[in-house]
């Protein structure tokens, strides 16, 4: 891997609009029940504009800041060899249909280990305001010859 | 912020406190809509030759389906999604999923820290799959006040 990517931000990728449908189709998927996820009459009355997203929906939208880096030509990353080793998600504030969100990426960090090497991407997401929403955090672990 | 009552109580929880347990039964319809929902199309999570090819005991379940999951019964407990203020996973063992017989994946959460300055308590999870524990360092951080 090549470690000068440490450090590096990408472009913000275009911003994501969280559509309703889409929030209820994502709580189904990962088995999520809470009515606040797909009843926006029980959003409102918990204080949310609409229906609010599962916490790991952030990873759609992190998906598209994922995708850059994986296109990037001089990373040295065999993306073939790649596993997902960490993630996490730190909010500023709920993902709730309606949201207009904009991720970017930075490589917080690139490590190695023996034989294999680690990236961390940091994507930070954000509403028109600019006020934080959501950090997320993905560690890929690029696995060496063994 | 939320207006609903959190199902914890910070004046009674300990650490160490279970304060939910679950299962939930995975199938390959299971993967396939996570897969539709996600856009995570990486075939290693429904074809059984492409994961055999990479050397996988089977077809597995997206890591990001089983953390997704995995949160859920705090969710239920604490009543309000937006109550999860911080989240993270470190994915230590696949979640093969059998083609007929699917996986049974459990989820418990206890009480790892109790954090009253900020109104809020860490949850450390405990993600098993056939017995197997899949999931390490696996803490959410609810907010419950």
């Amino acid at each position: 891997m090549n470690p000068a990517i440490q450090g590096r931000e990408f472009p913000p990728v275009a911003p994501y609009l969280v559509g309703r449908e889409k929030v209820r189709e994502f709580a189904r998927a990962v088995l999520a029940t809470s009515p606040l996820h797909s009843d926006p009459e029980a959003a409102r009355a918990a204080g949310y504009a609409d229906v609010v997203a599962p916490p790991t929906f952030a990873v759609v939208i992190q998906e598209a800041t994922l995708a850059q880096l994986l296109a990037e030509p001089d990373t040295g990353i065999d993306f073939t060899r790649v596993v997902h080793g960490d993630q996490r998600f730190t909010f500023g504030r709920p993902i709730v249909a309606g949201d207009e969100l904009t991720a970017t990426l930075r490589v917080a960090s690139v490590k190695s280990l023996g034989a294999h090497s680690m990236v961390t991407a940091e994507t930070t997401v954000t509403d028109p305001d600019g006020a934080h929403v959501v950090t997320a955090i993905s560690t890929l672990v690029v696995r060496g010859d063994e | 912020m939320t207006q609903q009552q959190a199902g914890l109580d910070i004046e009674t929880l300990q650490t160490g406190d279970v304060v939910v347990e679950r299962e939930y039964a995975l199938t390959r319809d299971t993967l396939v809509r996570y897969a539709g929902a996600s856009g995570d199309f990486n075939p290693i999570h429904y074809r059984d030759d492409v994961a055999a090819s990479v050397g996988l005991p089977g077809v597995l379940a997206h890591g990001m389906l089983t953390m997704g999951l995995a949160v859920q019964p705090v969710v239920d407990v604490v009543g309000d999604p937006g109550r999860v203020t911080d989240y993270q996973v470190r994915f230590t063992r696949p979640v093969v999923v059998d083609p007929q017989d699917g996986v049974t994946v459990s989820v418990s959460a206890k009480v790892g820290a109790l954090l009253p300055e900020e109104l809020a308590v860490r949850l450390d999870l405990t993600v098993t799959a056939g017995g197997t524990t899949v999931l390490g360092k696996a803490q959410v951080r609810v907010y419950i006040g």
